[in-house]
């Protein structure tokens, strides 16, 4: 894809580059700060204060950095194989209903550490068999995976609300919702973990599901770098008429990586339903399909880039419901607007500073890499 | 009669919902036949719709309201072009990002601005683009058949309505009988021959995503002056997709895109229709199976069980010089 562009030292162009993208879109983000009228210094001042000041935000602050953690690797994974599954949304929304129906199941006859591999499980097929459709398509069909995810997520948002305003709703109810879970339907919260290391907090939604999405980190490490399969991902991403060349089958792989990631996806709603909400209700997911997205572009598809990408993308959200109370002319939405700026500025616009921090390293002298340079511009 | 009367009325708010769509997809069509995806529609859109509800707002005048949203929308697609025609990065990535920055900014901005919870004030009838009634509808109303649907189905809409039809041919005609049109198609099926050529690859793909600009610049402006009074957050609500599905739907074709949309359009009136009375041998459709049946539709046919849709050779592949 960079076939164009020179190389360089390996931490420039994992550390240096990735950090001038944030720093630039951080930048921006402050000019719009500015256009409304507030100091942007003061507004990241609390907004830092706001992720990170208490042991309370904290563990806001992981518990909303769970959810992208799972939404981010299952865009990565898919990105391994040059697939853009923007599908996330849809998928874990979906993957509620895996989640919803083990609990709704299960939540009175078993304890919760029965019903949760259950509902992992419900949550992981509920995703992946959303994003089989469109995956079967591409491979198949030759559908563009794009389009299909991106309206796979508007008939997911339809036929959720249909399934829980006429099936899933208790009679009598008014509000579209399941009914609440049981003790069997309820994760534990983590907070303990926090309070151990000194911090106090009254409650909070951070649950068991951070450990998961840290494993799910761990698992897809290995699955991309240390399997055969995750070779081929990768083969077939790179070039897919060398893994053609090479016997892989591309149908396969392509229908192996997106219920992959469509499971990843859909492991995202334990956190909301089965950790803090205890039941099923509409539009759960709030957006963090899409932030899986910014997270998985920031950390380069990689797991140890993205468990701190999306550990900032949970102290913007955090921190943005403090700031929206500080500053009235700010609201949530802003983490929205950098959202967007992240991923211009990280992902469609990685390649716009290299050409002047490579005459930058050349012009420094380190032969090798001026020489190295310049055989990847002849190349 | 009665039934007749519902039809046309059904057929009349076809055409209103399926003027933002025709724009938009137009808009797609200039971007996506010179080979650069566009899946920024909706956000430039939003933004479009943001600006000409502020701008209309301020100075009462709806030109200007017009102006603005084209002036915001052309400034978002040069932003895509800057950054998948000049730095040749993923066009998918990039429309992405437009769509949240637009969605972001307008509802940061409006509240900023106007403080009514994202909403632009309340625009008066002369800030709006209203019903132009066509000569002698009010005469013509009480003939049989042919009454209503001059009266009821072609007059009365906007300005921007029937601009928005009238782009139809005129589309047609720049892509398939100007020499801009025969450029713009080949630079997206083989900008090595267009390069070739010694014709710039990159200033046509720019001009090509300035159309696209000025194009959703009015759809928006069609939702916030003429559809509605004033800006209302996340107000596209996803008709940038349904464009773009429009546009697949039609196999980046002008005219088909018309009719798609006003398929589309159709769907979304007869739901709002037949809401809540049970339809003759289906019995009750639900009404989010109504609002996903456009994009289900899309699949299908992406699917190649209606045709095959195949999209510019070129499209989504950024262009490399050869040294």
């Amino acid at each position: 894809m960079s076939a164009p562009y020179a190389k360089l030292p390996a931490w420039a162009d994992y550390g240096l580059i990735p950090l001038i993208n944030l720093a630039v879109a951080f930048l921006v983000a402050g000019l719009v700060v500015m256009l409304v009228g507030e100091n942007p210094i003061r507004a990241a001042v609390i907004l830092v204060d706001g992720a990170l000041g208490r042991g309370q935000n904290i563990a806001y602050t992981l518990y909303y950095a769970t959810s992208f953690i799972f939404t981010g690797l299952a865009v990565a994974v898919a990105f391994h194989c040059s697939l853009f599954n923007i599908g996330g949304e849809g998928q874990a929304y979906v993957g509620g209903l895996g989640v919803a129906v083990v609990c709704l199941a299960f939540d009175s006859i078993l304890p919760w550490w029965l019903v949760f591999p259950l509902a992992i499980v419900g949550a992981a097929l509920f995703g992946a068999a959303w994003a089989f459709i469109p995956a079967y398509f591409q491979a198949k069909r030759g559908s563009h995976i794009v389009i299909t995810t991106i309206m796979f997520n508007f008939i997911a948002a339809s036929l959720m609300v249909y399934l829980l305003v006429n099936v899933l709703k208790p009679a009598g109810a008014q509000a579209p919702q399941t009914r609440n879970f049981l003790e069997g339907g309820q994760l534990p919260k983590l907070n303990w973990m926090l309070e151990a290391m000194g911090f106090t907090i009254r409650s909070a939604p951070f649950n068991l599901s951070f450990l998961l999405a840290l494993a799910a980190a761990f698992f897809v490490w290995v699955l991309i770098w240390r399997t055969r399969l995750g070779y081929e991902i990768r083969m077939r991403g790179y070039s897919p008429k060398a893994a053609r060349y090479a016997g892989v089958s591309e149908t396969k792989i392509i229908i192996i990586t997106m219920l992959i990631s469509g499971a990843l996806a859909g492991m995202m709603a334990l956190n909301p339903v089965m950790g803090d909400q205890n039941r099923l209700q509409i539009d759960f997911v709030t957006g963090a399909g899409f932030v899986g997205i910014a997270v998985a572009l920031m950390g380069r598809s990689h797991p140890a880039g993205i468990v701190p990408a999306a550990i900032l993308f949970g102290m913007l959200y955090q921190g943005g419901a403090e700031l929206a109370f500080e500053m009235p002319n700010i609201s949530r939405d802003m983490i929205v607007i950098i959202q967007g700026l992240v991923i211009l500025f990280a992902g469609a616009l990685e390649h716009m500073f290299r050409p002047s921090i490579q005459a930058l390293f050349a012009s420094l002298g380190s032969r090798s890499t001026g020489l190295e340079a310049q055989q990847g511009e002849g190349s | 009669m009665d039934f007749f009367h519902a039809l046309i009325l059904v057929l009349d708010s076809t055409v209103r919902l399926s003027v933002p769509l025709l724009l938009a997809a137009l808009a797609g069509l200039y971007s996506e036949r010179s080979g650069v995806f566009d899946i920024g529609l909706e956000g430039k859109m939003l933004a479009g719709a943001f600006a000409a509800g502020a701008a209309a707002a301020v100075t009462g005048s709806a030109w200007a309201g017009l102006g603005a949203a084209m002036l915001i929308s052309i400034f978002l697609a040069l932003v895509h072009g800057f950054a998948s025609i000049t730095h040749r990065g993923n066009q998918i990535v990039s429309g992405v990002a437009i769509n949240f920055i637009a969605a972001g900014s307008t509802i940061i901005l409006g509240q900023a601005w106007f403080r009514q919870g994202g909403r632009t004030p309340s625009l008066p009838g002369e800030a709006r683009f209203g019903a132009i009634e066509l000569p002698f509808a009010e005469a013509v109303r009480d003939v049989p058949i042919l009454g209503d649907v001059y009266s009821e189905l072609i007059s009365g809409h906007s300005l921007l309505t029937y601009a928005a039809f009238l782009l139809v041919p005129f589309t047609w005609w720049v892509l398939f009988r100007t020499r801009f049109g025969l450029r713009l198609r080949a630079v997206g099926e083989n900008p090595a021959a267009v390069d070739t050529a010694g014709i710039s690859v990159s200033w046509l793909r720019y001009r090509a995503v300035i159309c696209t600009g000025i194009l959703t610049g009015m759809a928006g402006a069609y939702l916030s002056m003429a559809q509605n009074a004033g800006f209302v957050k996340d107000m596209t609500a996803g008709r940038g997709f349904i464009a773009l599905a429009a546009l697949i739907f039609a196999k980046w074709k002008p005219v088909p895109v018309m009719f798609a949309c006003l398929l589309f359009g159709f769907l979304d009136a007869f739901a709002i229709r037949i809401q809540g009375t049970p339809l003759p041998l289906i019995g009750q459709v639900p009404v989010q199976f109504m609002q996903a049946l456009p994009y289900i539709l899309t699949v299908v046919l992406l699917a190649g069980f209606i045709g095959k849709a195949i999209p510019p050779r070129a499209g989504g592949v950024p262009y490399v010089k050869e040294r």
